[in-house]
């Protein structure tokens, strides 16, 4: 019986990729996550569709997805919530005061799937959705595969109003080859 | 040792369609030099000057980008050299300007002036390093250097510039990113 039908609280890699495809993304601009290492950045790395730029440090990725914007190219920003953090002024300057449409996916390393995230017992994740609102950034959950059908109009309406979005992973993404695990890692 | 206004003013007979990436000391030599509505000033954040330019050049393959960075910027981001080294854009020539100060801020000194740019940049993987101190030499090879397949790398030992006056307001206006984005996708 299929995950769905068994109601199963899981969050598969597959379908997230497709909808960054069918978000009209072209770049994925990465740092490594282990929430969403085998799920999302391993089977990306092998996608034609998508060109992967692997970069040092997670602000790199914002200055990168500026200067895409300005070719009309779409890019997608995948980091763990520590590199949010880190890249903080970056995003305070570029993604909020130019209001450039800057679409950031963000693992929620530690986050315990089943609680909200304002919940987590974890310091680092309790505070990212604080931040996003007091920085004006919308910001989804994703943690089961019924949240994946908001990542398209999260990323359109992005480009349309040109201003940041936030997709949270809030659960380690299932590979296709490889289960996936709430396990903390990293 | 050359003055970097001297090297801009050298530089800019050698512009036509490219964009220029240039902020904050350079920025106001650059433009009191060379006016023009494809500079890209608003990088958001200090150092990310290489992460836009980097944006830029694989936006628009078919033209090609300069970034003018300073030391202390690159400083901030020396991890996008090996990032733009291992995208290797044919199309990016990066220019830093080396006074061994953080201009902007108050001329306070880098950490170590003994740092060799174009060393870091050769060993990261750029395709082309340069070095340059005399004014002279500068203007005799920067044709050939501007001509050479990208990633392109050079660094312009200059001496501390006058007293600048910085317009920010002026270099950040948001008329001037929509007139550099209308232009840049044309």
């Amino acid at each position: 019986m299929a995950a769905a039908e068994t109601g199963a609280r899981e969050l598969h890699g597959a379908g997230i990729i497709s909808a960054i495809k069918a978000s009209g993304v072209e770049y994925v601009l990465a740092v490594p996550d282990i929430v969403t290492s085998s799920g999302l950045l391993a089977p990306i790395a092998h996608d034609k569709d998508l060109r992967l730029i692997r970069v040092c440090k997670e602000d790199e990725c914002i200055g990168i997805a500026s200067g895409l914007f300005y070719a009309d190219k779409r890019a997608l920003i995948l980091i763990q919530y520590t590199g949010f953090l880190d890249s903080i002024n970056a995003i305070r300057g570029i993604a909020v005061e130019y209001k450039q449409p800057i679409c950031m996916m963000i693992g929620l390393l530690g986050h315990e799937p089943d609680l909200a995230p304002r919940a987590s017992p974890r310091y680092g994740v309790r505070i990212i959705e604080p931040i996003c609102d007091d920085m004006g950034i919308a910001h989804h959950l994703i943690s089961l595969d019924s949240d994946v059908g908001k990542i398209p109009p999260a990323i359109e309406n992005a480009y349309r109003t040109s201003e940041p979005v936030a997709l949270l992973i809030g659960r380690r993404p299932k590979s296709a080859d490889r289960q996936g695990s709430d396990d903390e890692e990293g | 040792m050359m003055k970097r206004d001297e090297c801009f003013r050298i530089l800019a007979r050698h512009i036509g369609k490219e964009a220029v990436v240039a902020t904050y000391s350079s920025a106001v030599d650059w433009v009191e030099i060379a006016p023009r509505t494809l500079n890209y000033l608003s990088i958001g954040a200090m150092g990310l000057d290489s992460s836009h330019g980097l944006g830029l050049a694989l936006g628009r393959p078919d033209k090609r980008v300069i970034v003018l960075q300073g030391d202390g910027s690159l400083l901030m981001n020396l991890g996008s050299l090996v990032t733009i080294a291992a995208v290797a854009p044919k199309n990016l020539i990066h220019l830093v300007a080396q006074n061994d100060t953080y201009e902007a801020n108050g001329s306070q000194p880098i950490p170590n002036p003994k740092v060799d740019f174009a060393g870091i940049a050769r060993s990261s993987g750029y395709a082309a390093c340069y070095d340059f101190s005399d004014l002279k030499n500068f203007e005799q090879q920067i044709g050939h250097v501007l001509e050479q397949q990208g990633p392109v790398f050079a660094t312009l030992h200059v001496e501390p510039s006058k007293k600048l006056k910085y317009d920010y307001p002026g270099m950040y206006d948001p008329k001037k990113r929509e007139a550099f984005k209308a232009q840049w996708r044309s």
